[in-house]
């Protein structure tokens, strides 16, 4: 019990630390959550990471908190859920409500400005890394498939600006369609080897005839000695 | 009662609010600022401002901006958990039916289908923050490009690669740094 409290509350403090210091969308929460979760606590793997990702992005709700909910429910059940959901929305929640009441002095201060700018190329870079190591998988195993459907959603959502919504069925869509050609074309080359093993079978039944044969011919040289 | 109001004006934004949370600005456009008339129009640009420029979800950050300007801190609180009840329902289900059903075959090429195109869209994303840092937000030209930013973003990439630093630590240097530099400039 002691342990488990101890894990709920890591969960709740690691959402924390990252929707406190996430500027700029759910994308780069998650990025974060796959530096934390996957590459220090190893609490789910990088696979895993990007399912959450897909399933987040294809739900209600923002991406980051439908992210942090999917998380806390794989690695710690129902309450793991609450703690990580807690966490998340808990800063926005404290920082808006003192925003709101003198937003005009912070949106207009110039060195938050700054501070906000310089922030912005850090997040950059670490969404980069990220993508890099996630890539590298399928990269390092020349999976040409893979690194064409990655371009291709790129392309699709970056330069012809469709939902990303649309994007996501498609390739639910395609993935579904490829599985079920594949198991289509296996079971036509396993009806294909059957017939051939079936015309392979009528002429070594012969042969088998003949080993038997064979040993019961030695059987009887055995009982004559 | 108002506090009831906001939490079921929230419930549905939620629910709607499909392809991450610059989805829900549109419906709280039409839902608070044109139905409801719970804050301005001028407030709701003031909202994408300062939910741009402050950590968290944007969705959750705009919720909570409604509901503390109409009802203070209770209604904040409300206007938020609102806009996450529907999340967590259908996402928790989801995350029933993703534990069960994982290791079916169809559903093993499908994700492996998804999976690099999720890794394609996160890559959309770093493309527009990367045109925004490098280019704050203006057309591409030679002269709007920000050396510093530049310069940031490529010790940042040094600094995670090769020393393995702890990403707060990156995104709160680079703030500093960031700081330092444009004052000087």
């Amino acid at each position: 019990m002691e342990k488990n409290a101890n894990l709920y509350f890591k969960l709740f403090l690691s959402t924390l630390q990252l929707s406190a210091f996430t500027f700029g969308g759910g994308y780069v929460i998650v990025s974060l959550m796959q530096k934390k979760f996957v590459e220090k606590y190893k609490w789910i793997n990088k696979d895993e990471m990007l399912d959450i990702v897909a399933i987040s992005q294809s739900s209600p709700g923002a991406i980051a908190i439908n992210a942090s909910i999917m998380v806390g429910y794989r690695i710690a059940g129902f309450w793991g859920a609450l703690c990580t959901l807690l966490g998340a929305i808990l800063p926005p929640l404290v920082i808006i409500s003192a925003i709101t009441f003198f937003y005009t002095a912070f949106s207009q201060n110039l060195y938050v400005g700054y501070f906000l700018k310089g922030m912005q190329a850090g997040i950059a870079a670490v969404i980069v890394d990220v993508i890099y190591k996630m890539a590298a998988g399928f990269v390092k195993k020349k999976d040409i498939l893979s690194m064409a459907l990655m371009a291709a959603a790129f392309c699709l959502s970056y330069f012809l600006e469709i939902n990303v919504i649309l994007i996501i069925a498609g390739a639910i869509a395609l993935g579904t369609a490829y599985h079920f050609c594949a198991k289509a074309v296996k079971a036509k080359k396993q009806k294909r080897q059957a017939e051939r093993t079936d015309s392979n079978g009528a002429q070594d039944l012969p042969i088998d005839k003949k080993n038997e044969t064979d040993i019961s011919r030695l059987s009887d040289k055995e009982n004559k000695r | 009662m108002i506090y009831l109001n906001l939490l079921w004006e929230f419930i549905q934004i939620g629910l709607f609010t499909i392809g991450g949370g610059y989805a829900a600005l549109p419906l709280i456009k039409n839902r608070i600022v044109d139905i409801n008339g719970y804050i301005s129009l001028a407030e709701f640009m003031d909202i994408i401002a300062i939910a741009e420029s402050t950590p968290g979800p944007i969705a959750i950050n705009a919720a909570t901006f409604v509901g503390v300007k109409t009802a203070g801190i209770l209604g904040g609180l409300i206007s938020t958990i609102g806009f996450v009840l529907p999340s967590l329902t259908i996402v928790l289900i989801l995350s029933l039916l993703y534990g069960k059903y994982k290791e079916l075959s169809v559903i093993k090429t499908t994700l492996k289908t998804i999976r690099p195109v999720t890794l394609g869209l996160i890559a959309v994303a770093a493309a527009t923050i990367i045109k925004l840092a490098f280019l704050g937000g203006q057309i591409a030209s030679i002269d709007n490009i920000d050396y510093v930013a530049i310069g940031l973003f490529a010790v940042s990439l040094i600094a995670l690669r090769a020393f393995k630093l702890n990403p707060i630590w990156i995104m709160l240097g680079c703030g500093g740094a960031g700081l330092l530099l444009y004052w000087i400039i």
